[in-house]
């Protein structure tokens, strides 16, 4: 399976990608990652991308050939649609808007859920877009898709335990503690 | 929550997921490494992170960061020749910098070893070139081992430092960007009580380490008979692979990351190739090579950027007369750029159409707008640029310079019209001058860069009294690479120095047009650019803001930390957008029903930089909140 995660420099697609790498781990699957560093972290597109399985070698997906997005904002989302996902994948997203220069300037409209719910209908693609109201953190907008992804059973053999394992070898204290009550992991 | 450092330090064997620069800092600990240099450059330096995360007084290696990558160099030599085991790590073009004693270092005896990690960028995802350090390996007689893994470029540490010690030399590590960040399941060894390599006093046995004169054809001959002997090192530790589908028609030569793309491609053909991997790109094993060009009736080779192996293959199959099509590089486009599986899959189809099919074509009917990479909200240098903005000229050019600051060339600033590499300003700028433009001639140059490769600029502009502006970006950090410390931040690596001030070292320098601003106080720095543009010789603006990156990080640490941000009070608004077309503070954004700007709070730090920059005097610290700090 291949797994193309996606979002602005600054949300955390970074933690993402690792808590789903060792989570996929934990549930007993061969996967690999890669992760973008570097200048593209100042604001810039930040992309990481996940392979799983014993016949995939590289950890970088063929354009196209994404079987699941995962992106943390909605411009991201429409470019991750658009360049990675293959037709009939699933797409996930949380609808939180960066606006890039050219939207901010006025140069081009910004991005719309409608739009990538078009886009999506087209080629068969299933989308699922987060928002939520109740986080106590948007720093914790990343841990909220993967709640979403587990509840909606995205990928197949991942399940609640492994993702609480992969935060647990992650994080410690407060910060712990409030993302795996984002996970649903705990009570409160 | 594992600790990172605890992981790395284990007695036992054990399996980690880890990214290849990770496994590498474990390599350090197994191989015996007993001093390890750097100067940061992406996309290596995740070793010094992983480095950092153990506990000092447990780590069995020095590691310092030096102020460039030819120091970091000559601090490792200096430990390998004494006989500690060394490895020194930087980007693709920290290699041109180091070059100077780079090309020396096998032209001595080198009792320790040195392993010698570059890190190439395919793809220029954070450089400005592409360029295959396989060449300057050539250049000086250094064997090259390529690992396309992070569990190949943890044992091919092991093996570059074995072989380093035991030809007593420096061997290349040859990394390439997503083999730094890759990122799978590496299994390590125990650790071995091996016997401590302490140092010892160097005495210069093994030969004069002075290469003049007729030493140096001495020298040459034993470094050619040394990288020869390193030749065979890979056959006799079994590191180069090759996969028998029994295909004795069509058969690939390739090496690193691009082997793990082809596996992929041909996962599913029904013919597939047979596939030499090579492990050691400098020298290429040319028996291996020969060989497996016989078995075939059609070679491609397959690589990254430059025709290095290939031309070692070409040479081999003339040489030994076999009769063999080799295909190799043969578009401008198949020397530009990664060899990901899509690329490579479009290769194998031109080559062999029966063989692959095409990688399927991206869409572009619903394009979303595009996005750079952009300076932080409350970024310094955004102030910066705003207020050198308005102080700028029509006439006057703005060479630019490595570092955060260099995004300034994109809009709404468009500051920074020439890049070139760690320094170069300077003397660009110089230069620039001579040609006698109605303008000033300004230089932008960040602090790390100042101390890196910065000077000898600057001295050349007193030395030979030209006519410039130098305007030192200090965020008080190597920002770029991930907040390293440099001689002007007070601490090095492992602890606190004395800070070294650059306006100091100015004013030593004999510079006598220095001024030293806040970049927050934006009119003050658009005045005293204003002054240095006007002055008759070289004159210096020192525009400082501490990284906010780096200070909100710290801030959110502590306990009681309370967010802040400024909102927009609609009753005085006006709607000029200065904020948002001038400014360009990505906290503001631009209300796609209405007529309003907005603020998004998850990216406002609250910083306050922007109020000033209202004409309207509409922002505001955000009510009831605190405020901006």
């Amino acid at each position: 399976m291949n797994i193309y995660m996606t979002g602005v420099g600054g949300q955390g697609i970074g933690l993402l990608s690792e808590a789903l790498l060792r989570a996929l781990d934990r549930a007993g699957q061969t996967a690999r990652g890669v992760d973008t560093h570097g200048l593209a972290q100042r604001g810039g597109v930040v992309v990481s991308q996940i392979r799983t399985g014993t016949e995939e070698f590289s950890p970088l997906i063929v354009p196209g050939e994404a079987h699941l997005a995962i992106a943390l904002e909605r411009h991201e989302a429409l470019r991750a649609v658009n360049g990675y996902l293959r037709d009939g994948g699933a797409l996930i997203y949380y609808d939180e808007v960066w606006q890039p220069w050219d939207v901010r300037s006025g140069a081009q409209p910004e991005t719309t859920a409608g739009q990538i719910e078009q886009v999506c209908r087209e080629r068969g693609i299933r989308v699922f877009r987060v928002c939520r109201d109740d986080l106590p953190d948007p720093r914790m907008q990343n841990t909220a898709v993967l709640r979403e992804l587990l509840e909606q059973g995205l990928i197949p053999g991942l399940a609640p335990e492994h993702m609480e394992g992969a935060f647990r070898d992650l994080l410690s204290g407060p910060a712990l503690e409030a993302n795996l009550r984002v996970l649903g992991a705990l009570s409160g | 929550m594992k600790e990172l450092g605890d992981e790395l330090l284990r007695r036992e064997s054990f399996a980690e997921l880890v990214m290849g620069n990770t496994a590498i800092a474990r390599g350090m600990v197994e191989a015996g490494t007993k001093v390890v240099t750097s100067y940061p450059g992406s996309p290596t330096p995740e070793i010094a992170a992983a480095i950092s995360a153990m506990d000092p007084e447990r780590r069995p290696f020095h590691f310092e960061f030096c102020v460039n990558e030819k120091v970091a160099v000559e601090v490792a030599y200096g430990a390998a020749v004494s006989g500690l085991p060394s490895a020194v790590f930087f980007k693709s073009v920290g290699l041109n910098v180091a070059a100077d004693t780079f090309v020396q270092l096998n032209h001595m005896d080198i009792p320790g070893g040195i392993v010698v990690i570059v890190g190439d960028d395919p793809g220029a995802h954070s450089s400005q070139n592409e360029q295959d350090n396989r060449h300057l390996a050539r250049m000086s007689c250094t064997p090259v081992l390529e690992p396309g893994s992070p569990s190949e470029a943890y044992r091919f540490y092991l093996e570059a430092a074995s072989l380093a010690k035991r030809n007593r030399m420096a061997v290349m590590l040859r990394l390439t960007t997503h083999v730094c960040h890759g990122k799978e399941r590496v299994s390590f060894a125990a650790l071995k009580d091996a016997p401590p390599h302490e140092g010892e006093v160097f005495r210069g046995e093994g030969g004069s380490h002075i290469p003049i004169g007729a030493m140096v054809a001495r020298m040459k001959r034993r470094a050619l008979e040394r990288l020869s002997s390193a030749g065979e090192f890979a056959g006799e530790r079994s590191l180069h692979r090759l996969v028998d589908s029994g295909n004795p028609r069509r058969g690939v030569i390739t090496a690193g990351l691009p082997f793990f793309s082809l596996l992929d491609a041909v996962s599913s053909s029904q013919e597939k190739p047979d596939i030499l991997k090579l492990a050691m790109v400098n020298p290429v094993d040319r028996s291996l090579v020969t060989d497996f060009l016989r078995k075939h009736q059609e070679v491609l080779v397959l690589e990254e950027l430059d025709d290095f192996i290939e031309q070692a293959v070409k040479a081999a199959a003339f040489q030994e007369r076999i009769d063999v099509v080799i295909r190799g590089k043969e578009t401008p486009e198949d020397w530009i750029g990664e060899h990901t599986p899509g690329r490579v899959r479009g290769i194998l189809h031109r080559i062999w159409p029966d063989m692959c099919a095409l990688p399927p074509v991206s869409r572009e009917e619903s394009p979303a707008p595009p996005r750079f990479p952009q300076m932080c909200p409350g970024c310094g240098h955004r102030s910066a640029f705003h207020a050198i903005g308005k102080a700028l000229r029509e006439n006057d050019v703005t060479v630019a310079d490595i570092g955060c600051h260099t995004l300034g060339f994109l809009p709404p600033y468009r500051i920074g019209r020439l890049l070139m590499s760690m320094g170069a300003s300077t003397g660009i700028a110089q230069g620039i001058s001579l040609a006698g433009g109605e303008g000033a001639s300004v230089a932008f140059l960040g602090d790390s860069t100042f101390f890196h490769a910065g000077i000898p600029g600057v001295v050349n502009g007193l030395f030979n009294r030209h006519r410039f502006t130098l305007i030192v970006m200090d965020n008080g950090t190597t920002a770029m690479t991930g907040h390293q410390d440099h001689p002007g931040s007070g601490r090095n690596f492992n602890g606190p120095s004395e800070r070294i001030p650059i306006r100091q070292v100015l004013e030593g320098l004999g510079v006598t047009d220095i001024a030293e601003v806040d970049t927050y106080s934006q009119s003050a720095l658009t005045e005293a650019v204003s002054r240095a543009l006007e002055a008759p010789g070289f004159s210096v603006v020192i525009a400082k803001h501490p990284c906010m990156l780096k200070f909100t990080r710290e801030q959110r640490r502590k306990p009681g930390f309370v967010p802040r941000h400024v909102e927009i009070d609609g009753g005085k608004c006006t709607l000029i957008r200065e904020c948002i077309e001038e400014f360009g503070c990505p906290s503001f954004t631009r209300d796609q029903g209405g007529n309003r700007v907005l603020v998004n709070r998850d990216l406002c730090i609250g910083d306050g930089s922007c109020i000033q920059t209202c004409p309207s005097k509409a922002i505001v610290p955000e009510q009831g909140k605190g405020g901006s700090r």
